[in-house]
């Protein structure tokens, strides 16, 4: 549930491009320019470290329960390792649901909306912030918007409207919902990035008689593709983790995301602790494991925009 | 906006019969007709088309909606603004921006003021004495439930609240406090702190890491030479640190001011607005309007209110921040 960035202001000519990533500075402290703890600070690590441990108390519980059996649960409580490992918990979760089906449906949504978002965010934001067209403000203007509004002051009528056109219950109605509403987002950070960029590339390349088509391609593109990456990387993230389209748009088993397998069945499937621990599991790994391969990534976007 | 809507008559007499001639069409000067259109303007045209019609749309036809009586099927019969004189006298409307106001507070508030004591002690209190590593782990795990789906969070929550065979009742049971392990989520009075409580635990890895990378930004000198004059930490973070990192503060309450306002999967899953209507938020009243009592134009209006709610609160919030950047 990360939220989304709020831009940090509107104004495109002035201040530091939020996107350019100030990389989240790590203290650089030789071991011999450590202070030394002392009591206090001994003392401070160890609340600190019950307030970590408190926080990842509930993935604990998932992980050491999402292998016990129903009576290892009873005897000896959710807290402690089990006496016995077990896979059944999860293999009966995984058929039950037809996991691998709602991995590859989460996988085909989140990464067309990704790449959708990025196109166009990407055009916009060269027209905006390359192109200076006229009227880039009310563009701008218009896409903020897309930060505030409600998703339930737009289901209603993108319900009928994907109903009116066959998409209801199709994973295409969410990719086509979720690529517009980020790619405003998108085309928001991006026009700021872009704005910045520098002149004397651009004439340099206009000078060699490069199009517009031409500069997007072999000037732009290239500069900016981390950026880009980084944003994809949030827009894959945030749709494998929403809820109300998908519950609302795509009704039918086959169709549902991994986040819905668990929300909208809970009472179906796990009814005891040990197959809701399974299925807690199941749910977070994927998430858990995008988190630690692009750690570094995420945690750097979430300050984009924040530091102006 | 006002060339795009001039622009239109002649591009429109010119398709109706190509009767007027170019320059006719443009008289206003010749240096005009000679200059091309922007290139540029092409690439903006799908995003801004797709935008107008899957929000922009969308959005006007719930405005439109709001004013009509509708269950879904059938034709909309236009109510005017029977749905928001309703809405004034529905007790439920009242009390669910009641609960948004709760969590505004523990969703936007709390995990701030939290967020920001966490990170400067990572930061300047942890990480001169135990090495950054350990801080950076420590802002990871934080940051965990930040990217675990919502409707997994709410699983375990539901599971660790659970009154019987719940953790947290368990543990209260085995340390002898067994007449506090309340039905957590099954009370009306403690639900809303219930779901509260998972709004916290989610919300404070993201005020950490955006005060984290606020707090490397500043200039450490301002509070090295308080620590010199023999400040506390404690002191410092409140003279220093607190006024340092003030832009990172509205942008972060203004994001989760917005997210705590629109709130509405922690709910459903938690809850689905019960006991009662003791959790209900606009986000799910209108939902509920929507897909259960089918009350279409009325679930348009709660809906509308909040997004005009919401914009407001933004524009506002966006107004005093940029001020706040003009005078420094």
């Amino acid at each position: 549930m990360i939220a989304e960035p709020m831009p940090a202001s509107i104004q495109l000519d002035e201040g530091a491009s939020p996107l350019a990533g100030k990389p989240l500075k790590p203290l650089k402290l030789r071991k011999s320019e450590l202070v030394k703890p002392g009591v206090s600070g001994w003392l401070m690590l160890t609340v600190l470290v019950i307030a970590v441990l408190a926080w990842v108390f509930p993935l604990w519980l998932t992980v050491v329960n999402a292998f016990k059996t129903a009576p290892d649960l009873l005897e000896n409580g959710p807290v402690t390792v089990p006496t016995t490992i077990t896979l059944a918990n999860i293999t009966d979760f995984w058929t039950q649901v037809n996991f691998t089906q709602k991995l590859w449906n989460s996988i085909q949504i989140s990464g067309w909306t990704a790449l959708l978002a990025i196109v166009l965010s990407f055009l916009t934001a060269y027209a905006i912030g390359i192109g200076r067209i006229k009227f880039r403000m009310w563009v701008l203007g218009l896409f903020m918007i897309a930060f505030t509004i409600p998703q339930e002051a737009l289901i209603y009528p993108i319900y009928t409207m994907a109903k009116s056109v066959g998409l209801y219950d199709n994973i295409w109605s969410v990719i086509i919902f979720f690529a517009v509403t980020q790619s405003a987002f998108g085309a928001y950070m991006l026009s700021s990035v872009l704005s910045e960029f520098p002149m004397e590339i651009l004439e340099a390349a206009r000078i060699d008689g490069a199009g517009t088509l031409r500069l997007l391609w072999s000037v732009v593109l290239p500069i900016v593709r981390p950026t880009l990456l980084m944003l994809a990387t949030f827009f894959f993230i945030w749709t494998w983790n929403e809820f109300l389209m998908p519950l609302v748009l795509l009704p039918s088993n086959a169709n549902q995301t991994v986040a819905l397998s668990l929300g909208a069945t809970s009472g179906q499937y796990t009814s005891d602790p040990v197959s809701k621990a399974a299925a807690a599991l199941l749910g977070l790994l994927p998430s858990l494991i995008f988190f630690f391969i692009f750690q570094r990534t995420l945690l750097r976007g979430v300050t984009m925009g924040a530091v102006k | 906006m006002s060339s795009v809507l001039a622009a239109a008559p002649a591009a429109d007499s010119a398709a109706s019969g190509k009767t007027v001639t170019a320059p006719a069409a443009r008289p206003r000067s010749t240096k005009r007709a000679t200059r091309r259109v922007n290139p540029y303007v092409w690439y903006v045209i799908p995003g801004v088309l797709a935008f107008l019609v899957v929000i922009g749309g969308s959005f006007g036809a719930t405005i439109y909606t709001s004013f009509t009586s509708w269950n879904g099927l059938g034709t909309a019969k236009f109510v005017g603004l029977k749905n928001y004189i309703t809405l004034m006298g529905d007790e439920v409307f009242w009390q669910s921006f009641l609960h948004a106001g709760v969590f505004v507070i523990t969703m936007a508030l709390i995990p701030s003021a939290l967020g920001l004591f966490v990170a400067a002690l990572l930061f300047d209190y942890i990480a001169p004495r135990f090495g950054a590593r350990i801080s950076a782990a420590m802002r990871a795990m934080f940051f965990v439930p930040q990217i675990i789906p919502i409707t997994v969070s709410g699983v375990l929550w539901v599971w660790l609240l659970s009154p019987n065979d719940g953790v947290i009742n368990t543990i209260l049971r085995n340390i002898g406090a067994s007449n506090i392990a309340l039905n957590w989520l099954g009370d009306p009075k403690y639900a809303i702190w219930a779901v509260s409580a998972m709004l916290i635990w989610i919300q404070i890895g993201y005020s950490i890491v955006i005060f984290m990378s606020g707090l490397s930004r500043l200039d450490p000198s301002m509070s090295e030479a308080a620590q010199l004059d023999g400040a506390t930490w404690f002191q410092r973070f409140r003279m220093i640190t607190f006024f340092q990192v003030r832009p990172e503060l509205s942008v972060v309450l203004l994001t989760t001011t917005v997210a705590a306002l629109k709130v509405f999967a922690p709910v459903y899953v938690m809850t689905q607005g019960g006991p009662g209507n003791a959790t209900t938020v606009p986000a799910f009243f209108s939902y509920y309007q929507f897909f259960t009592t089918t009350k279409v134009g009325y679930g348009s209006a709660v809906a509308t209110v909040l997004a005009l709610i919401l914009t407001v609160i933004a524009i506002v919030i966006l107004n005093v921040q940029n001020r706040q950047g003009e005078n420094q």
